[in-house]
């Protein structure tokens, strides 16, 4: 099953998802995907993993980690699915970063990694955009750089774990505006969600909607305003993303 | 009138480094050469995770297999309202009011790309249980901060060596990010942190804010 929170007539929903994406809502009434906002399904702390991709620490030009490399992001930073992002004025480069996410159903400390996936709620996307421009050398990746108000699609949905049954062999790839950009597979992790968990919990009590970003492959580019970013992973969402400029994104927030 | 943190402070810990002179000039050097290449632009920020919660009169867990631990006395700045661009004159206007933060970490010698776990443990960041208001504190950059364990005072310093005022820190953070109501900035561990050992007791005080106290324990097998 998909579960989704979602902004309906003013009011917020937690909402179940059916085929072709319709949202059924408390009151078993069903809408179509497009008559709702959608919001971050989940608003737990985010640990974000830097270069748990070989193919991706090779494009940045850095050796694999032998300890994940973690960071943190925080809530103000999540977007939810047909949202849109801003793109800084006056940067060189803003890139998408596709990624699979764990989120937590029920709270995990000092778990082993072959229990780890029972304490999952399920997957759901992220889009871990970055703006490269300002990157500092001082806790890297710095929250300038990754945790940026609304610069983090999280969605569409939350599937259930239990309807993923391989988390370790799905296919992730991004479009920009239709272009298939980057593609990948999640086989290609260096550090799996079992591990992740079990790394984690060994140091710190996890929380249900914390989430587990475990990094994005090779085939990073550009994004410029009125680009339309689709990021999927196989079997768990294809979650929409609008760049606006930051001019545009700050009126219409205005405007709310 | 005094207001809860458990009920007014309740959004994410953000928390900023190196921010104090001393601590900023005794790196300079060492910022010119790589990793880092050149001193920081912006102000350089971390989070404490909700798990990091902690409050006076309550015990920090030294963990086992961690060599070291030390208390990061701060000054804690509290929202009272979202603050999303914001000029640096009206930014306090933001503020409801002032907590003493001790925000615990296990020492790093470097910040590149310091470990999660050297920050985010469970009980890792202690708040005092009052948020002072903000108009109580006549002037938020000369406060005496000390740390005192076991009675005896071993770091001490001043909100005046601040190398970002309060001000300027919500301005340039919330040009990109907003702070939320509820959210609380950790304004700055001063330079000379000391380490704690299990059965410590450790007392942060601000002045005009009070006292926060914790006491060390070891993790139990």
């Amino acid at each position: 099953m998909k579960h989704a929170r979602i902004r309906y007539q003013g009011e917020i929903h937690i909402v179940t998802i059916e085929g072709d994406n319709a949202v059924r809502l408390p009151n078993a009434q069903v809408i179509s995907e497009h008559d709702v906002e959608w919001l971050p399904p989940a608003e737990g702390t985010m640990f974000a993993l830097g270069l748990n991709y070989a193919d991706h620490a090779a494009e940045l030009a850095f050796k694999a980690p032998t300890e994940p490399l973690a960071f943190v992001k925080s809530k103000g930073t999540y977007t939810g699915h047909n949202q849109t992002t801003w793109r800084p004025d006056n940067v060189a480069y803003m890139h998408y970063e596709c990624e699979l996410v764990a989120v937590i159903g029920k709270q995990a400390r000092n778990v082993k990694r072959e229990d780890a996936l029972s304490y999952l709620a399920g997957y759901t996307v992220c889009n871990d955009y970055a703006i490269r421009d300002y990157l500092e050398n001082y806790y890297r990746p710095n929250l300038r750089v990754k945790n940026r108000d609304a610069t983090t699609p999280v969605g569409p949905w939350i599937v259930d774990a239990a309807d993923v049954p391989d988390p370790s062999n799905l296919k992730l790839r991004t479009w920009i505006n239709g272009e298939l950009k980057q593609e990948g597979s999640t086989s290609d992790m260096i550090f799996d969600i079992p591990y992740l968990i079990e790394y984690f919990s060994s140091f710190m009590t996890l929380q249900p909607g914390d989430m587990i970003a475990t990094g994005t492959p090779e085939g990073l580019a550009d994004v410029v305003p009125g680009d339309e970013v689709v990021v999927e992973v196989e079997g768990v969402g294809r979650l929409v993303n609008r760049i606006v400029s930051e001019t545009e994104f700050f009126a219409n927030r205005a405007r709310v | 009138m005094p207001r809860a943190a458990s009920e007014v402070a309740t959004g994410t810990l953000f928390g900023v480094a190196l921010n104090y002179q001393g601590l900023l000039q005794s790196r300079l050097e060492e910022f010119q050469q790589p990793p880092y290449q050149k001193p920081p632009v912006k102000p350089v920020l971390f989070i404490k995770t909700p798990n990091t919660r902690n409050s006076d009169g309550k015990t920090v867990v030294f963990p086992a297999g961690v060599e070291r631990l030390q208390p990061g006395p701060a000054l804690g700045v509290v929202f009272a309202r979202d603050a999303s661009r914001v000029r640096e004159e009206n930014a306090l206007d933001y503020v409801l009011g002032y907590v003493i933060v001790n925000e615990f970490s296990q020492p790093e010698d470097s910040y590149y790309r310091p470990v999660v776990s050297g920050k985010c443990r469970d009980g890792f960041c202690s708040l005092s249980s009052e948020v002072i208001e903000r108009n109580l504190i006549a002037d938020p950059h000369n406060l005496s901060i000390r740390v005192l364990v076991n009675g005896e005072v071993l770091q001490k310093n001043s909100t005046e060596n601040l190398v970002r005022s309060l001000p300027q820190l919500i301005a340039e953070i919330s040009d990109f990010m907003t702070l939320h109501a509820g959210d609380v900035l950790i304004t700055g561990t001063p330079e000379g942190r000391v380490d704690v050992q299990p059965g410590d007791e450790v007392v942060v005080e601000i002045e005009g804010l009070g006292r926060l106290r914790n006491t060390i324990v070891a993790e139990e097998a």
